[in-house]
């Protein structure tokens, strides 16, 4: 899950990590309001969508005045932002984040990732801030410095020492350092973070360090103990209808393409994408309904892929294990009857009891196409699309 | 025996008396495994399912003398049952629950450390099927009829399409020597190369399918280990070449998020380790065929 700028510092200050006088707004008046209160002579709006890069993209605008303030709150709330990182689509502005400005001396990057080579806490620092991770390992990987936790101990302060030396710290910001990356190594740990990142963190000209921007992302299986944590999602930042998919206990990520997929397990599903880009269609989504595929997740699926107005036709591959492909194939039926079936439907059924699964599949007088092979089923799939995409009617070529 | 289970292996199941394990054992007890007894603390004492109940895996093992446990444990309480398991002796522990946070797992493999390698609990998943030697016994989810007794071992992370390739193997006639799942969380008990160090080692494995998927170092890390070590061919298939970057796709650990995690590296990577890759993943039973054909 990931959490907007301003939580992710207010989180963070609760750490010990120190950052700039900010306040939220939902209005231009709130902007301006949060200005005054604020203080100062120079503040910058900054849009909060879950994304990075926001700058390049207009969402972060510095202000002389308050009448400046107002201006860029009204021309940023609302608006749809799209960034190196967001989809084509974008993320629409809805909060506003306003901070004094700070007068910077120089600039580092600072993050903690869960690195699955070491399966340990990896925190990794340069000097060459402002700057995306990517970015600095590909042009400057010399300023790099990464130091990886022992999980029986934890961080210890002689490897935050050893970060802000390598820094360049003067030994005046060192214990300042110290504090700030044993906090947010403690709020990693202790929120169940899965990335904690500070960039740029600067030292600024009255010679202090300061968390510019801030970006956490935490993990999804322990938000069940971290309460404190759960209640900032921010259903507005997701795509609406993985929201609607996760509300009801289905995977599910949109995607370009027109052939919508239906399929029980997670490498199942994206095997069963490849194939259909192998035989020249591109998936609409993924989705996973999990190992059951039991009437109800059926139908539910179904509800979501048709919800898509880009799908053209549907894949639906299950393999039945402990499960049954008879009682998967009358949940298919059932959920014909219960759902608006716009687009032809393809079927491919395999494991357990398959020729009964088959056969009431036809028996059922539904236009379903019956495929035996996931290769099959692609192809049909795609042939299916292409029919949709041409006017005629696939949906006779039912076996 | 193939490798980490057969029909003598003495199994308990943590979590014995829910719903989901109930479900399982009767399936696993009818397909052959020695089931010996289960462990739900505060239950010890009665019988579910005419098997003996215990309160901690230490009383079952010492009654029981079992070697294996599996473990349908609820997320929350997964690691500590985990943890539980490797200090009461118990060698093999394959973990079906989904949803283990991340540092839980790294407590739960910084914990194993403490004991000698060759003394330490092997930990199968989390988030898998479980491990299935066809013919002889199984502990796990899978419908153990797809898969026909052989030769071949498999090792992946996905349940549904690890049966999607033993069930095209048997369809061409080719046996399964013993299938692994290990799970598709981002931090888990043995990894692709741990799993190919035993099927290397086992006189009962003349070839290896692996079937990777986008997301985390594993599958280089198992390249290396096969152009290195590995005498006996290897047949693989990555999941996810249509994947985006930086979406996770149902599985915790499948997101694309460094350098070397697509697919399309992944499938380079091996290539280069001389590995052969399936096309597609409709074409691993046909793969793992023309691979024998070569060598006849």
């Amino acid at each position: 899950m990931d959490i907007h700028e301003y939580q992710a510092k207010a989180l963070l200050s609760t750490f010990g990590v120190p950052i700039p006088r900010g306040g939220l707004a939902y209005s231009p008046e709130q902007a301006a309001y949060r200005a005054r209160e604020i203080g100062g002579d120079s503040w910058v709006v900054k849009a909060q969508i879950h994304s990075g890069a926001r700058g390049k993209a207009g969402g972060i605008r510095f202000c002389q005045d308050e009448n400046e303030v107002w201006d860029a709150a009204d021309a940023l709330l609302g608006k749809r932002l799209v960034t190196q990182q967001t989809e084509p689509g974008g993320k629409v502005v809805y909060r506003l984040y306003v901070e004094a400005v700070t007068k910077v001396a120089r600039e580092f990057y600072l993050g903690f990732v869960l690195d699955r080579q070491t399966e340990r806490v990896m925190v990794v620092a340069s000097k060459a801030g402002g700057m995306e991770i990517e970015e600095i390992s590909r042009e400057r990987p010399e300023t790099i410095v990464r130091v990886s936790v022992e999980p029986a101990v934890g961080m210890q302060a002689f490897e935050a020492r050893e970060i802000a030396f390598a820094l360049g710290l003067e030994a005046g910001l060192v214990a300042q350092a110290v504090e700030t990356i044993l906090g947010c190594y403690r709020a990693f740990r202790d929120l169940d973070a899965t990335m904690v990142e500070i960039n740029p963190l600067a030292v600024t000209a009255e010679a202090g360090l300061i968390a510019l921007d801030a970006k956490m992302a935490f993990d999804d299986n322990a938000l069940f103990r971290r309460p404190e944590v759960s209640e900032l999602r921010d259903k507005s930042q997701e795509d609406h209808r993985e929201t609607r998919a996760m509300d009801r206990g289905l995977s599910y990520v949109g995607l370009d393409g027109s052939i919508g997929c239906i399929i029980n397990g997670a490498g199942l599903a994206m095997a069963t994408m490849d194939m259909i880009k192998h035989a020249g269609g591109e998936p609409a989504n993924f989705l996973d309904i999990g190992g059951g595929a039991t009437p109800e997740r059926v139908i539910k699926a179904f509800n979501l892929v048709l919800s898509d107005a880009q799908v053209q036709a549907i894949l639906v591959n299950i393999f039945a294990g402990i499960n049954r492909c008879d009682w998967v194939a009358q949940g298919i039926v059932q959920a014909l009857d219960k759902v608006d079936m716009v687009v032809p439907l393809v079927v491919r059924l395999a494991g357990t009891n398959v020729d009964e699964g088959r056969r009431i599949l036809e028996d059922s007088g539904r236009p379903i196409i019956a495929a035996t092979t996931l290769a099959e089923a692609a192809e049909q799939a795609v042939a299916a699309w292409r029919g949709a995409q041409a006017g005629g009617n696939v949906m006779g070529m039912a076996s | 025996m193939s490798i980490l289970l057969d029909q003598t292996t003495p199994v308990i199941v943590q979590g014995i008396t829910g719903k989901i394990a109930s479900f399982h054992i009767e399936e696993m007890a009818a397909y052959g495994t020695k089931v010996v007894g289960g462990v739900t603390p505060g239950k010890g004492g009665t019988v579910h399912l005419s098997q003996p109940v215990f309160n901690s895996v230490k009383d079952a093992v010492r009654d029981t003398g079992a070697k294996a446990s599996l473990l349908f444990v609820p997320p929350p309480f997964a690691a500590d049952a985990i943890m539980e398991a490797a200090d009461a002796g118990i060698e093999v522990c394959v973990s079906i629950t989904d949803g283990i946070p991340a540092r839980d797992m790294i407590q739960v493999k910084r914990y194993m450390r403490r004991y000698k390698k060759e003394q330490r609990m092997r930990l199968i998943g989390p988030n898998c099927a479980g491990v299935i030697t066809p013919g002889e016994a199984m502990m796990g989810i899978m419908p153990g009829h797809i898969y026909m007794p052989g030769r071949i071992g498999i090792v992946g992370r996905s349940g549904t399409l690890g049966y999607e390739a033993a069930s095209q193997m048997k369809a061409l006639g080719i046996g399964v020597s013993t299938s692994v799942g290990i799970g598709g969380d981002p931090i888990n008990g043995s990894s692709f190369k741990d799993v190919l160090e035993l099927f290397e080692a086992d006189s009962e494995t003349d070839a290896v399918v692996m079937i990777g998927e986008i997301g985390g170092p594993q599958e280089s890390e198992a390249a290396t280990f096969i152009r290195d070590h590995m005498t006996k061919p290897v047949i693989a298939y990555v999941a996810g070449l249509t994947a985006p970057k930086g979406r996770r796709m149902g599985h915790a650990g499948a997101i694309i998020s460094a350098f070397g995690e697509s697919a399309g590296e992944k499938v380079s990577i091996l290539q280069e380790a001389g590995v052969i890759v399936a096309p597609t993943p409709s074409d691993i039973g046909a793969t793992v065929a023309s691979v024998f054909a070569k060598a006849a």
